[in-house]
């Protein structure tokens, strides 16, 4: 069994349904990721995509299928590059992990199936602090930081 | 986050050099980890138990084993916190800069990752920008 590549944890004072929600909410993820998350109907099987929102372009910047859907505690995401679409073995895998603590909330984020060496690897492992600290300050503030212009770099 | 524990985690060369072994390698065992390490067993598990209380490792079980992960998630809100949106990309330049120019005088002492020879590409590309 291979190890997973990367694993993320934030503590947010929110509720499993709120910050569930904003995982899952392409109006929400746009204002903390730069990007909306979309699928036509989130569930096992569907496919989703992460399309760009921080210009007009709706570019769509990842591809995938959902693989788990269990609300609000646990979801599965396949990952890749449009160009791979139809290469299922060439996508990593998303598990988000949502635990509810006494007045806070733990998300764990891990991050497998990744191609070692890949551009992939390199911009998730500077990607996700990033939208990490940024989920958490829209979720326990309202309103996120600086605005996202660094989504662009 | 905890600040203070961030701080007080990271006051120790010791943790320091944790950190930095899970940068390169992520996912270790507490085995694999005291075999690069000059300490005992003992106190490479205080070390990781302060440093997971901080949040800057976490741990999953895979199997029998637990693996450790460097978790930058409360370095990065630090970063959040006194770094303004217009001053990232010119320390983001200096920081290539110094890298770049560091690299070619060192050259064969600086860690892998910084002698791959891109660093000088990076600073030109990071000047284009801002020409």
């Amino acid at each position: 069994m291979d190890k997973p590549e990367f694993v993320y944890v934030t503590y947010i004072a929110t509720t499993p349904e709120k910050l569930w929600k904003a995982l899952l909410d392409g109006e929400i993820t746009r204002q903390y990721w730069g990007y909306r998350n979309v699928s036509d109907n989130w569930k096992v099987g569907s496919t989703w995509r992460h399309e760009r929102a921080y210009d007009d372009s709706g570019m769509v910047a990842l591809v995938g299928k959902v693989v788990e859907f269990s609300p609000p505690r646990r979801l599965v995401l396949t990952w890749g590059v449009p160009a791979d679409a139809a290469n299922e073995s060439k996508h990593s895998r998303v598990t988000f992990d949502i635990e509810p603590l006494s007045d806070t909330v733990r998300l764990t984020i891990t991050h497998d199936q990744l191609e070692p060496g890949s551009e992939m690897e390199r911009s998730i492992a500077e990607g996700w602090p990033k939208v990490l600290s940024n989920l958490k300050t829209l979720l326990e503030t309202g309103h996120t930081l600086p605005k996202f212009e660094f989504f662009k770099q | 986050m905890d600040a203070d524990k961030v701080f007080k985690a990271l006051a120790d060369p010791s943790r320091r050099q944790l950190l930095d072994w899970l940068h390169g390698d992520n996912g270790q065992t507490l085995g694999e980890l005291c075999e690069d390490l000059d300490m005992t067993r003992q106190a490479v598990t205080k070390h990781l138990a302060l440093l997971e209380d901080a949040n800057l490792v976490v741990t999953i079980r895979r199997g029998r084993e637990k693996l450790h992960y460097l978790n930058p998630v409360p370095l990065h809100e630090i970063h959040e916190r006194w770094i303004g949106k217009y001053e990232r990309r010119r320390l983001q330049a200096l920081h290539e800069l110094k890298k770049g120019l560091e690299a070619k005088r060192g050259e064969g002492r600086q860690p892998k990752e910084e002698r791959d020879g891109q660093a000088g590409i990076r600073v030109r590309h990071v000047y284009s920008h801002h020409a």
